[in-house]
């Protein structure tokens, strides 16, 4: 019923004058995935996990609203394991053709070719796959989480500035792992690094007893090398490499010295503020996901405050066009690559307790925009759904 | 106007001394430097974080936003004594004195929220819902207009003195920072952060009526981000503090041309200057000092050492 309501309501919002009350209605879909067990419980991933951050997103745009006449509204749908989400995916889009993806990468490009999805404006919060911005790429599906090359290129570019050029790698078996692995060789070869030894990551021991027993042996036929990458995106075994490794070498990548999209200890660029409104609504400390998801809604937010429409196809061409800018937090305006639909935005590389560096770094330089540093740049995308 | 010049020079001749007050956001401190001397003659402790920092009409009292101790703090700048605190709202950032001198409209930065205090009765007096994260604040000099800018809403909030309602609601380009009056209140003037803008509107109709942008060479157009500004005698010129191209901006006011640009600290912020409006002082915050500039030839000409994170700097004359 709400849903048939609300088609009414977007029927109508064309039609009437500029200054009229309109609504913007949101979809958040979240398609529970399957979290594979770690050692430790030390670092639980919150029950709403990025649902938080599009909620902070929808209050923020509330405020901007009810100063122009437009509101907004998320309506919610969860999908847990064994249950279709492509029935639900459907439903939410008959509602709103804007979508808020937390799901799987096979899930995400589903929805996208769904022919309810046709002309809608989907974002993708949950999944830093390369290849959904490759080749797998769709048209109607912006990314607001960086990708995991993002993340890798921006570690890339600290390794080169601190001349850790003598590098080694320990992977995880997971896919998510691997994935990130595959990026960060990526990283490595496009920043002109390589790697020394790679190691896969295989105990099946409970690391939290014995790691300072078995890390310093497996790590001790690596020899002498500047720092180690290690690839463990579950977040199972890194975090018992560190200061258990047979040489006192920095450890990188998914412990210790990270890059990643978002962190409690970016204090810059009004930082703190998103962060003390986000603490008080949710009483826990925003994530990456929580992050692209606030973003995600904030684009759209952005996008009817500028041009008080509610058509998919006036947000789309607005948000793709030079005159989107979303202030992010990170020191400058955010906008969307109209070759692959990824939202380009400053990497932090940072470590648990505060901010190191800020990605892309000074001195690595591009024709453009210093910000296509990081991740797909143009001519390296395979992405056709854009043009 | 010949006869505002004629003031001018008159307050030149006699009262060329006066101090620089500037609070360091991440020391807990103010710092005073002599406008003479171009030395820091004295540093006071304040609340925790203080930001926004100005004088009242006869620079008797001078009020600080202690942002994280949620208080607006009133100090006799003579003793340097704090004398009392003002009730504020959360996390006052920016402020403004009306020119009644008994008024100060207070942007509280986490609450979306704009608290007038009575100086004088130490008591709210209204508190006007605003947009996300208020931070820009000025009042016009006939006292009738306050305006409120917020950084996540990109707006300016246009505040009816008399009622304290909000009687217009302008969007501007994203992260508005500061606001300024002036032409005896006839433009009001905006800089985005993000946006990389400086909006002028016309006040009687609170319409966009000129927009500036910046280029400095060598720097990336995102990294170009106007913060605070102010005006030479006579509302001339502006000069902007460009944020992390660690650059000021000289505006022509009546052309909105850019003229020139200026070197100074890293993280340029907010600025005063002295009495004869001869010498700016900017505070940058990365650099941690306050970069002094000479008016006329457009040049840096000192770098004086202050606290961690110097944020609002306001001027007092101690020569009359």
């Amino acid at each position: 019923m709400k849903h048939l309501v609300l088609g009414a309501l977007f029927g109508g919002a064309l039609a009437v004058p500029v200054c009229a009350e309109i609504t913007l209605n949101i979809g958040y879909l979240r398609v529970e995935q399957p979290a594979p067990p770690t050692l430790s419980n030390l670092d639980p991933i919150p029950e709403s996990n990025g649902l938080a951050g599009a909620q902070t997103g929808l209050a923020d745009n509330l405020t901007t609203g009810k100063f122009l006449g437009q509101t907004y509204e998320l309506t919610v749908a969860e999908v847990y394991e064994g249950e279709d989400p492509l029935a639900t995916a459907r439903d939410l889009l008959t509602a709103s053709p804007y979508l808020v993806i937390d799901a799987g990468p096979e899930d995400i490009t589903a929805i996208a070719d769904l022919a309810e999805a046709e002309g809608a404006v989907l974002f993708n919060t949950s999944a830093g796959d390369l290849a959904l911005r490759d080749a797998e790429c769709r048209g109607n599906l912006l990314h607001t989480l960086a990708s995991d090359a993002m993340r890798t290129d921006a570690l890339a570019q600290m390794l080169v500035k601190k001349r850790w050029d003598d590098l080694v790698m320990i992977t995880g078996t997971h896919a998510a792992d691997t994935s990130y692995a595959e990026a960060m060789r990526r990283s490595l070869t496009k920043f002109g690094l390589s790697l020394e030894a790679e190691k896969e990551w295989a105990f099946d021991a409970d690391m939290r007893r014995n790691a300072s027993q078995e890390v310093p042996l497996f790590t001790q036929d690596f020899g002498d090398y500047d720092a180690l990458i290690i690839a463990d995106e579950v977040h199972d075994f890194g975090r018992y490499v560190l200061y258990n490794t047979w040489e006192a070498r920095p450890v990188v990548g998914s412990e210790g010295l990270s890059s990643v999209g978002w962190s409690p200890v970016i204090e810059q660029w009004g930082a703190a503020q998103l962060h003390s409104r986000f603490e008080e609504e949710h009483e826990r400390e925003m994530t990456a996901q929580d992050y692209a998801a606030w973003a995600a809604v904030r684009t759209l937010g952005e996008a009817v405050t500028r041009t008080n429409a509610t058509d998919p196809e006036t947000l789309r061409a607005y948000i793709m066009s030079d005159q989107f800018e979303l202030a992010g937090f990170k020191g400058r305006p955010l906008t969307y690559r109209d070759w692959n639909g990824q939202l380009r935005q400053p990497i932090a590389i940072a470590h648990p307790r505060a901010l190191v560096a800020q990605a892309p770094l000074e001195g690595f330089l591009h024709q453009t925009n210093e910000l296509d540093s990081l991740g797909l740049d143009r001519p390296e995308s395979n992405c056709e759904a854009f043009q | 106007m010949i006869r505002l010049t004629a003031m001018f020079s008159l307050l030149a001749s006699t009262a060329m001394a006066g101090e620089i007050w500037v609070t360091n956001e991440k020391d807990d401190t103010i710092s005073v430097i002599s406008t003479e001397t171009l030395e820091v003659i004295k540093t006071y402790d304040v609340g925790e974080r203080p930001r926004g920092i100005l004088f009242n009409s006869d620079y008797s009292r001078l009020y600080i936003c202690a942002s994280d101790s949620n208080a607006v703090q009133v100090m006799d700048p003579n003793s340097g004594e704090i004398l009392h605190e003002l009730p504020s709202g959360d996390d006052p950032e920016q402020f403004v004195l009306h020119p009644d001198d008994r008024h100060l409209y207070i942007a509280n930065e986490d609450d979306a929220i704009t608290t007038v205090v009575d100086v004088e009765t130490r008591k709210v007096v209204a508190q006007i819902d605003v947009g996300v994260e208020p931070e820009g604040m000025a009042v016009s000099p006939d006292g009738k207009i306050a305006i409120t800018t917020s950084e996540t809403t990109n707006m300016a909030h246009w505040i009816d003195t008399e009622t304290q309602e909000l009687f217009a609601n302008t969007l501007v380009d994203s992260r508005p920072r500061h606001a300024e009056f002036i032409k005896d209140g006839a433009e009001m003037w905006v800089s985005s952060e993000i946006g990389g803008t400086l909006t002028v509107f016309d006040t009687a109709t609170q319409t966009e009526k000129a927009k500036m942008s910046f280029e400095v060479q060598g720097v990336h157009p995102d990294r170009v981000q106007p913060v605070g500004f102010e005006f030479t005698a006579g509302d001339t010129h502006a000069f902007v503090a460009l944020g992390p191209s660690n650059h000021v901006a000289v505006v022509n006011a009546e052309t909105y041309e850019v003229e020139d640009y200026i070197l100074v600290g890293r993280r340029v912020w907010h600025m005063d200057f002295n009495e004869d409006r001869s010498m700016l002082f900017t505070t940058n915050g990365v650099s941690g000092d306050v970069t002094v500039i000479d008016v006329e030839k457009r040049e840096a000409i000192k770098s004086i050492k202050v606290g961690r994170f110097p944020w609002g700097a306001a001027f007092r004359p101690t020569g009359s």
